[in-house]
Order: structure tokens, then C-alpha cells, then sequence
């Protein structure tokens, strides 16, 4: 048996082709926005992977670090190793925030990790990890930052000492990791103007500034000028302990809030990215309705086009389930067409977008499956259109 | 004749570059690609373990200087920056009215030198009334003895006796009660000449005047500086080092050290002091990195890097410090097996240098090749691809 629909693409193919890409080019666009949709999704992931953490402690009654802002005295994680089931706990910093390079201001997220603990950046693609225990980082590549180039976070120059890839804030922005100790005085410190009115303003008090306590004065300005605080301690659960029991354990005894990974994510994933989430899935359906609508009339116009060819198909007898089947075939080999060329260029210019788009091959097989159905759905009508045809016209005028 | 050779040969053309393009895509890009890894192979080689740490610039010995009683500043003779030599006067207090105070009491010890006198004009008195009252005693005895007088004549001539004695020894009392009072006068007037001298303030070693802390007319407790001065051979850098670094240093070990003010030049120093007690809240081990020598126009305060040499190995199993990978709680790298399959290999670290490599304890040999740097996440059944450079 010849394919009809083989022998008709084959006639009109540079149409069938060009429309073809454009369909492609929609597919392509609509398979992007499903991308940017779960890049979305694993850029929340990703910060909590990266992490290496099980459980987060966090300030009491807060939902930090990522969604609130979150403060901590620094030793509490000393508390927090005593306890049964802990096999690692590591204070942490998070802030946004611009970061000077080259006479630009880059928007970063500024990570205070401790060495070889949870937090710190888990694998690079270039560089060496931070030896020094101040003025080293190492930034995520989509930050732009070369190695050992400069950058001024603060009143400091950090020097960039590896790059690591895929570690970004949920929002997407870009990690530099630095010391720990830097990051609390990048995060606390004032600038200096705020520091010498701040002298001035507790010598002016009495209370701070009495003339026969010397020493007194010096010693109260020192504590103002210090910070112990940090955002978060991460813990990793021993083997064989169950996190949500360690959690539960530490908002009981310690007076700390503690999220589990399925916490965390909850918040991360679900509740801060949900509207714009909601957005994305609200223009996939129009997406997907557009691309219905001009497959539908793609077929249809096509269809129309060979209006007397399928009457003098009738008219030698075909039958109807042949000419259906013909302009079904054409209208899947559009839309697998279409497929092919918009997967390859969802791909190629995936990487172009400012935020991570994350191809799925589940979301590829899905857009196919979709393909077929709005490819079937599409060409009723002008299924419809070619069996109403009347034999009559082939010879008429 | 074109458009059938068109229809024959580009319409294929088109359909194979797509088709290329999509298995290119399929294959090459997302999950179903490969993991590109780099690789490093494990060696013997020379490492050296230095530590890093930040600290101020301070002067090993400060002296500040301020009077030892409360009073009020007179005179500031030298101001902030000033070079000062031992024993030069660098500030003068009021004495308000401690010269009337030395006044009285050398009056008062005056008093006392004419007491004495007296008192011994009173000795030589009672003496002589003892001479007499013994003559007159011994006469009486030996006419009572002869029963010329009366036994009571001869009682009551003794007891005048006893009590020209007891004249005498009140007198010597007397006396000596004014000498201890001149010297007790003496003293105290010798402690507020002292007292004087202390107005003086004077410097204690030769050095800079680092700070100005009193002016004239200001009125200070005791203990309080007037001024503070350093010695700026003393210069050093008091350095802060986390302690999860601080194993090996040890006094001796040379340094470098970089200024802030200067951060492109290296000042060589040495490691002179690393003090007991940590900081328990930064969890830092402080330590003293003298400068050898020290440079000129320092400023206290300023902010210092040091690096310090901790060690030195002359054959180790060295690898980039990237290469090193958490896998459940442990620490190990991703070994390339000669069947090109991944092994992640739990290893002991040793000693770390600052441009990132680490020695290897165990865990691995030499000639291993190591997985670096992967633009992925690696497992054990990862598809991976051996490449230059990520």
C-alpha cells in the first residue's frame, strides 16, 4: 500500500517544511517555558542539596534561612554536636547581596561556610577549594568571575580560587562562598561612618563614659563594633537516626525552630516560588491552546487546498477511513516534525537564557504525548471538512 | 529539471541535518549525557603545610603612663608621634598643696629634734637627782648600821632612792619617744618629697608617644594615663588562627607577613609566641609574629595577614584539594578504574598547603588516577566523559 500522505508531502515538501519549523519554533517556545518552570524548581533544590544538610536550625519561629531572615549566636552549634544522632553540625551565613567586579555591581548570594562542613561549595570545575581561612572564594561560574581575579565584598578583596557550577540561590542568583568568619563581618559589619557616629553616640552617654571606670568605655565599644551571630546551623543526621526525630528534638530542648529536607523543601519549593510558578503554568496552557489552534488551521487550510484531489479520490472509490487516516498522518508528521525541531532548539538555545532552563526528558516525552493528542484533535476538522466533500466537485466546474 | 534534483537531494539533506541535530541533542545534552569529569594522576611530590591567618599590628610593649594618686594634670610636654628617651620628663602634675605639706612636716620634725633635746636636758637631770639621793641613801645605811639614825630615817632615804631611779628611767623614755617621733616626721617628710618627684612623669623606656589621653587642668584617679608610649622595636603582628588549622606551629617558625597598607610586599617574620588560652568564641589560637626587622612607620592597628610555615614534606601522595568529595559523612575521591568505571575510595588527608594541594595518608598509591573537577554530580554508575578542561 502507497502512503498518500508520504506522496503529498513529498509534492508540497518546502511548504510542509517551512511549516514545520514554524510549528517547531512554537514547540520549542513552549517546551522552554516548561524548562524555565523546572529550572525554577531545581534551583530551590539545588541550594538545599548543596547544603548537604539534613536538618536546618534556625532562629525560633522563623522559616529561614532562605525564606526570613534568620539569627543565631555562633556557638550554638556546639549545643547542637552534644546531641544524640548528630554526626555533623556547621554554622552557615546566607545574604544577597552586590558584589564590585571590575567596576560593575554583580548581585550574588554571599555564603559564610566553614571548611570540610556542611554548606561548604561540594564540587568545582575548576580551581582548589579555600585553604586560607580569610579573603579566598569561590564563586559560582555563572557569577562571571575569573580565577584569581578580585572582588570586593564589603570593606574586603576576596580572591576567586575556584568555580563551582550549579550552585545558586533560589532566586537563581549566583554563590560566592567565603570563611565563615568574614561572611559574619561582611554580613554585620556597619560602614564607617556608622561606626564612628556609633562611638561617639555611647561616649556621649554617661552611663558608657564614667571617669572613674577606665576602660569601660572602650570595652562597651568594642562589643558594639562585633558580631557572633550567623543565619543557620546545618546538621547532618547520623546513620541509622531519623531527622525528623533530631528536628523534633531540637525545637524541644534547644528553643530552636528545625526544618527536615522535606521541611525545607516545602518551603523553598512550594510556598516561595508558587506564584511565579502559577504564572508559568497559566502561559503553558495558552501555549499549549495557540499551538492547537494553528496546527488546526494549518490541516484545515491544507486540507481545503487539495479539496478537489480528495473529491476525485472519492470518486474512484476510496474510502473515507483512507482520506481521514491520510490527513492524520500529515497532521502527526507535522506535529513530530515540529517535535524534533523545537526539542533541538528548545536545547541549543536553553543556555542563552539569563536563569537556568532545565530540559526534562519526561517534560519532552510529555510535549509529545501532547503533540499526538492536539495533532488528533487538530485535524477533525478538517477530516471533517474532506468527507463532506462531494465527489461531484472533482468534475464540476 | 532543478526542482526534482531539489526535492531529491536537499529534502534528504534537511532531514538528515535535523535529524543529527536532534540525536546530537538527545545524546550530548541532558540526563542521557555524559558526566565530563578531568582526571589527575596521584604522585610523589614535595608539599609544604603553611598556615594563614589575620591579625593587627601592635606594639608588644605599650606603657602607659599616668600619675599614682589622684590629681590634676599641669603640664603635657610632648604630643602624639613624639620620640621620647628614657628618663625624659613627659608630663607634670599639679602639686597643689603638698609643698605646704612638706613645709609642715619639716616643721613638725624640727619640733621633734627640740623635743629630744629636752628630753635629754631632763636625763641629766633625774641623773643627778639619782647621784645625790644614792650618796644620801648610803650615808644613812651605814649610820643606821652604827644606830645613829633612826631605821625609818634610813627606809625613807631609800626610797627617795627608788624614785630618783624610776626619774631617771622616764626620762630615757622621754627621749627616745622624741627620736622615733623625729624619724616618723623624717619619713613622712621624706614620702611627700617622693610624692613630689612622682608629679614628675617621666618615660620609662625610650619610645613613641602613641596617645594623648589627658590635657592640662584634667583631673585623674589614680591609675588613669596621661599619656601611653610604645616601644616601636617592639612592633608586632598579634595574629588570630582557626584553630581547625593550627596543628604543627610551632615558636621559631619563619612567616610572611603582608600589611594592608602594603599588600603587595611580603615582610618576613617569625612565629615569637602562641599563646595558652584560644579565643573560645571566634575558636581561634592567637598568636605573636615578630617582625625581623622591623620596618619603619608602622601603625598600630592596622590589619596584617601572616602565613606561616607549619611543615615540609619532601615525598608525599599529593592531590588537588577539589578532588576531595563527601559521600555519606566521609571524605574520599572518585578513583578511575583501569575498566574506566568510578570507584568513590574513602582517604585519610595529611597536611594541606595554601595553593590547594593535600597529602594523602592512605587510600590511595601512586599512579591512581583521580577524578578532579565533574560538571555533574557523580555516582558510581555515572556515564563519564574524560576530558582536557572543563
Amino acid at each position: 500500500m502507497i502512503s498518500l500522505a508520504a506522496r503529498d508531502i513529498a509534492h508540497s515538501w518546502s511548504k510542509y517544511v517551512l511549516t514545520g519549523i514554524g510549528l517547531g519554533l512554537l514547540i520549542g517556545v513552549t517546551l522552554s517555558m516548561a524548562g524555565i518552570f523546572r529550572g525554577m524548581v531545581d534551583d530551590a533544590q539545588v541550594l538545599l542539596r548543596n547544603s548537604q544538610a539534613d536538618v536546618w536550625v534556625v532562629q525560633k519561629d522563623t522559616q529561614g534561612p532562605y525564606a526570613e531572615s534568620s539569627s543565631l549566636p555562633d556557638d550554638v552549634y556546639r549545643s547542637i554536636l552534644g546531641m544524640p544522632g548528630v554526626q555533623q553540625a556547621a554554622n552557615v551565613t546566607y545574604f544577597t547581596m552586590q558584589v564590585q567586579h571590575q567596576g560593575k555591581d554583580t548581585r550574588v548570594m554571599v555564603v559564610g561556610f566553614e571548611s570540610g562542613q556542611p554548606g561548604a561549595p561540594p564540587s568545582l570545575i575548576a580551581g582548589r577549594h579555600v585553604t586560607r581561612s580569610h579573603y579566598e572564594a569561590v564563586a559560582d561560574v555563572k557569577a562571571g568571575f575569573k580565577l584569581g581575579e578580585k572582588i570586593r565584598i564589603r570593606r574586603n578583596e576576596y580572591t576567586i580560587v575556584g568555580l563551582s557550577q550549579r550552585t545558586v540561590s533560589s532566586g537563581g542568583d549566583p554563590m560566592v562562598f567565603i570563611p565563615l568568619a568574614d561572611a559574619q563581618v561582611a554580613q554585620f559589619q556597619k560602614d564607617n561612618d556608622a561606626i564612628v557616629s556609633g562611638r561617639e553616640r555611647t561616649a556621649a552617654n554617661p552611663a558608657f563614659n564614667r571617669p572613674n571606670v577606665p576602660g569601660l568605655l572602650e570595652a562597651v565599644q568594642m562589643s558594639q563594633t562585633t558580631s557572633h551571630n550567623v543565619n543557620a546551623v546545618l546538621v547532618q543526621v547520623r546513620a541509622g537516626w531519623d531527622a525528623a526525630q533530631l528536628a523534633a528534638d531540637i525545637q524541644r530542648w534547644k528553643h530552636l525552630q528545625a526544618y527536615t529536607y522535606a521541611d525545607m523543601e516545602e518551603i523553598s519549593v512550594k510556598k516561595l516560588i508558587a506564584t511565579s510558578a502559577k504564572q508559568i503554568g497559566l502561559f503553558l496552557v495558552i501555549l499549549t491552546i495557540v499551538s492547537t489552534a494553528i496546527v488546526s488551521f494549518i490541516i484545515y487550510t491544507m486540507t481545503l487546498g487539495k479539496i478537489r484531489e480528495i473529491a476525485v479520490l472519492k470518486l474512484i472509490g476510496t474510502r473515507n477511513s483512507t482520506i481521514s487516516w491520510m490527513i492524520l498522518q500529515e497532521s502527526l508528521g507535522l506535529g513530530l516534525v515540529g517535535f524534533i525541531i523545537g526539542k533541538t532548539v528548545a536545547t541549543l538555545w536553553a543556555p542563552v537564557f539569563p536563569k537556568y532552563v532545565l530540559l526534562l526528558p519526561l517534560d519532552a516525552v510529555l510535549g509529545l504525548l501532547v503533540i499526538v493528542v492536539v495533532c488528533t484533535l487538530a485535524s477533525v476538522m478538517a477530516i471533517r471538512a474532506a468527507l463532506k466533500v462531494d465527489p461531484a466537485e472533482a468534475i464540476g466546474g | 529539471m532543478t526542482s526534482p534534483l531539489l526535492k531529491k537531494i536537499l529534502l534528504p539533506l534537511i532531514g538528515v541535518v535535523v535529524l543529527g541535530g536532534f540525536g546530537w541533542v538527545v545524546t550530548q545534552q541532558g540526563p542521557m549525557a555524559a558526566t565530563r569529569i578531568t582526571v589527575v594522576t596521584v604522585t610523589n611530590q614535595a608539599i609544604s603545610a603553611s598556615v594563614f591567618g589575620i591579625g593587627t599590628v601592635e606594639a608588644r610593649y605599650n606603657y602607659r603612663i599616668g600619675p599614682t594618686a589622684a590629681g590634676r594634670v599641669q603640664q603635657v610636654l610632648v604630643d602624639v608621634g613624639d620620640s621620647v628617651q628614657a628618663g625624659q620628663t613627659l608630663a607634670i602634675m599639679d602639686a597643689v598643696d603638698l609643698d605646704s605639706r612638706i613645709q609642715a612636716a619639716g616643721l613638725a620634725a624640727e619640733r621633734a629634734t627640740a623635743s629630744i633635746a629636752s628630753a635629754n636636758a631632763q636625763t641629766k637631770e633625774a641623773n643627778a637627782r639619782f647621784t645625790l639621793a644614792q650618796h644620801e641613801a648610803q650615808r644613812q645605811q651605814s649610820l643606821a648600821a652604827k644606830s645613829l639614825v633612826s631605821q625609818s630615817s634610813s627606809d625613807a632615804r631609800q626610797q627617795d632612792l627608788a624614785v630618783a631611779n624610776a626619774a631617771v628611767e622616764a626620762s630615757h623614755a622621754a627621749a627616745a619617744v622624741a627620736k622615733k617621733e623625729q624619724q616618723r616626721l623624717q619619713a613622712e617628710q621624706q614620702a611627700l618629697r617622693q610624692q613630689q618627684a612622682n608629679l614628675t612623669l617621666t618615660a620609662s623606656v625610650a619610645g613613641m608617644i602613641t596617645s594623648r589621653d589627658a590635657e592640662p587642668g584634667t583631673t585623674l584617679v589614680a591609675g588613669q594615663a596621661v599619656l601611653t608610649l610604645a616601644d616601636p622595636q617592639s612592633y608586632w603582628v598579634k595574629a588570630r588562627i582557626d584553630q581547625s588549622l593550627a596543628l604543627g606551629l610551632q615558636a621559631g617558625q619563619t612567616a610572611s607577613i603582608t600589611l594592608r597598607s602594603a599588600p603587595q610586599q611580603a615582610l618576613p617574620g617569625k612565629l615569637v609566641r602562641i599563646e595558652p588560652l584560644s579565643d573560645s568564641v571566634t575558636e581561634e589560637r592567637i598568636v605573636g609574629i615578630a617582625f625581623t626587622p622591623v620596618p619603619a612607620a608602622l601603625s598600630s592597628g592596622e590589619l596584617a595577614e601572616v602565613t606561616l610555615q607549619t611543615g615540609q614534606k619532601d615525598s608525599a601522595l599529593v592531590i588537588p584539594n577539589a578532588a576531595i568529595q563527601q559521600q555519606t559523612g566521609q571524605s574520599g575521591v572518585w578513583k578511575l578504574t583501569p575498566d574506566n568505571s568510578l570507584q568513590f575510595t574513602p582517604v585519610q588527608t595529611g597536611i594541606h598547603s595554601l595553593d590547594g594541594q593535600i597529602e594523602i595518608l592512605s587510600g590511595l598509591q601512586a599512579d591512581d588516577t583521580i577524578v578532579v573537577y565533574t560538571s555533574s554530580a557523580l555516582s558510581a554508575d555515572s556515564k563519564i566523559k574524560v576530558v582536557e578542561k572543563l
